[in-house]
């Protein structure tokens, strides 16, 4: 799949972030383009983490800029980079165990004000994962991982994202629910939700990408079309265990 | 679906249950001290005024609205709170200031009711004193949380816990602050105003209405809890408990939302303060010490933290104890065996071990909040079924 021609939602330039002496990401520039699903992939430290962290304004940039349909979002606080529409389902799923199925997507939903369009979105997410509906009074905590993920990528829709975001979708989960996570995946991006998607499984995350972009060691080592780099050998060699 | 409104409707009725309940114990509570006890024979009275003696009642419930006021803070947002008797003291000191002759220079009168002779001092009505009461403690809570919210919650706990240190050392060492006697220092202020209720005038000594007085500010607080937990800010309360990261991810405004939570606490706190005064007529530094903060804590702990009937189960256990249980136990205990244990002075001894001994029985509480009590008791089952899910799922 190739970068499709559609207006620019979130700009990256050269975005420079660390932890105290530690810079973690140096001079990151990279962009997601309207409808598009586009992956970060890379090794453990590579920097994929703290970009998200940094776009979704739990850590400020040391230097550059992030834009958000032309808006600057860097150094904003989380809970208003929610409300323009950017959702993230984190990194080690990370939803509420105490709680019910039900208050999680609740929770969701905590910024939108209009019942009606929430109880839609809410139908729509109970359609893409049956299995929620089935644990919807369960407790979260007392299910599966994969069943865990999906309320977690659940959860992020009901903010009704424009630009979906996905920490490791598919770390700690067996192989069919991989498939079936990313299968997901598309589907959420066919109904009109533009997705970035960071990963440390390359191979999928690179054969479901638009774009893609490979960091190393908080820099950007290689971008381009997801399934050209997906059969490039050098990247096959370097990520895919191949 | 219609599961999730059975289960809404069910705690619906048990809360109505429950508010049945409390309102027909205070009720019972005050007609028999006002109405019936004076008819019934000696040994009666006798049983009643030693093992549930009216003031303590009185007192239980001012724990109970002390312990749900904490209860805000650290059961439902989760914040650690080692100092919530500085917001005590702040009330007290309001009653003290606002409805007696203490500032003897003065004279100020609004719809307060001075007694004959003590016309000098300040005298606010006593809804009024409430409600500054309340706004005081605000402030502080606005002074204490503002900044120390935006830092990890550990330091609100070392913050809180040097504020109810210095907020007592203050009112016991207030009498001379640049010439001018703040706090009467270790004699305390006393004397306060009677209660002037739209001319229904409660004295000093009149127990069942002062009783009465109380368990209504009591029962308010309850009705309050229930309604914010349930509510939108409740629900991000519990998701900033459960996991700050996620709650920010998911639009819960932090700072704010944990502000909210630190400053209803503080107000409650004052509200209770100002409302303990009037019971006992006046207040005194000595009786605000860190062992305060301590015992409201345990009691939300022990209660069952976040659980609003729980929270106030754990306040009256255990204020019970305090003021009637351990000696009047103690001296059943030592007139049957012939012993002379002095179990008063074993006090914290016989908390330190009821606390041991919940923790290790019975960490949810006395009357746990329902999704405390699933995952607590859920932990041993848990691996076998994630494990059978899982491959429940891959099969599909």
């Amino acid at each position: 799949m190739a970068r499709l021609n559609t207006p620019v939602m979130l700009k990256i330039s050269d975005l420079t972030v660390g932890y105290g002496a530690i810079t973690a990401v140096k001079g990151l520039s990279l962009e997601v383009r309207e409808g598009e699903i586009v992956s970060v992939i890379g090794s453990n430290g590579a920097g994929k983490s703290t970009t998200l962290r940094t776009v979704s304004g739990l850590m400020k940039p040391k230097s550059g800029s992030i834009e958000f349909l032309g808006e600057k979002i860097d150094g904003i606080p989380g809970h208003e980079i929610v409300a323009k529409g950017i959702c993230q389902s984190p990194e080690g799923r990370r939803i509420f165990p105490k709680m019910t199925v039900d208050e999680n997507l609740d929770l969701g939903a905590y910024l939108r004000k209009d019942g009606a369009a929430v109880k839609e979105a809410r139908e729509r997410v109970l359609e893409l994962f049956p299995r929620l509906r089935e644990r919807i009074n369960q407790k979260a905590g007392t299910m599966s991982g994969g069943e865990q993920q999906m309320l977690a990528v659940g959860r992020a829709l009901m903010g009704n994202p424009k630009l979906l975001v996905l920490d490791e979708p598919s770390m700690g989960l067996a192989p069919v629910l991989v498939d079936l996570i990313f299968e997901t995946i598309e589907t959420i991006r066919k109904s009109g939700v533009t997705i970035l998607l960071v990963e440390q499984n390359a191979l999928a995350a690179l054969r479901i990408a638009d774009y893609a972009y490979v960091l190393e060691s908080g820099n950007l080592k290689l971008e381009g079309d997801g399934s050209k780099l997906a059969d490039d050998p050098a990247i096959a060699q370097a990520y895919l265990g191949g | 679906m219609s599961n999730t409104s059975v289960a809404a409707h069910t705690a619906v009725t048990n809360n109505r249950k429950w508010a049945i309940g409390y309102v027909s114990v205070v009720a019972t509570i005050f007609v028999l001290n006002k109405f019936l006890l004076t008819y019934l024979n000696s040994d009666v009275q006798k049983f009643f005024n030693s093992w549930f003696s009216l003031s303590s009642l009185a007192e239980i419930m001012i724990w109970i609205l002390m312990a749900l006021g904490l209860n805000i803070i650290v059961g439902y947002a989760g914040l650690l709170d080692l100092g919530y008797v500085a917001f005590w003291a702040l009330g007290g000191y309001v009653a003290g200031w606002l409805m007696s002759p203490f500032f003897s220079s003065l004279q100020f009168n609004f719809f307060g009711h001075a007694r004959k002779g003590f016309e000098f001092g300040i005298h606010f009505h006593v809804l009024i004193v409430l409600i500054l009461g309340g706004c005081f403690t605000a402030i502080w809570g606005v002074i204490i949380g503002g900044p120390t919210l935006r830092l990890k919650s550990d330091y609100l706990a070392l913050v809180t816990l040097g504020f109810g240190e210095i907020i007592p050392q203050f009112m016991l060492n207030g009498s001379n602050i640049a010439g001018h006697n703040l706090t009467n220092g270790a004699q305390g202020i006393g004397g306060l105003d009677e209660i002037n209720l739209f001319g229904y005038v409660i004295g000093t000594f009149a127990m069942p209405e002062k009783f009465l007085m109380v368990s209504i500010l009591a029962g308010g607080m309850i009705f309050f809890s229930i309604r914010l937990r349930d509510g939108r800010l409740g629900r991000a309360w519990l998701a900033i408990r459960e996991d700050e990261l996620a709650a920010s991810m998911m639009g819960v405004p932090l700072w704010r939302t944990k502000f909210s939570s630190y400053s209803i606490g503080a107000v409650s706190g004052g509200v209770g303060g100002v409302a303990f005064a009037i019971l006992v007529g006046g207040v005194y530094a000595d009786r605000f010490n860190f062992v305060i903060s301590i015992i409201i804590l345990s009691m939300v702990v022990l209660g069952g933290m976040g659980n609003v009937w729980g929270v106030v189960v754990g306040a009256t256990v255990l204020s019970w104890i305090n003021s009637i249980g351990l000696v009047q136990v103690g001296d059943l205990i030592n007139n049957t065996f012939g012993t002379h244990v002095n179990f008063p002075s074993y006090q914290f001894l016989i908390f330190g071990l009821l606390l041991v001994l919940m923790m290790l029985f019975r960490r949810e509480g006395f009357l746990p909040e329902a999704r405390m009590r699933m995952v607590m008791q859920d932990e041993k089952g848990d691996v076998d079924k994630k494990v059978s899910d899982e491959t429940k799922i891959a099969s599909n």
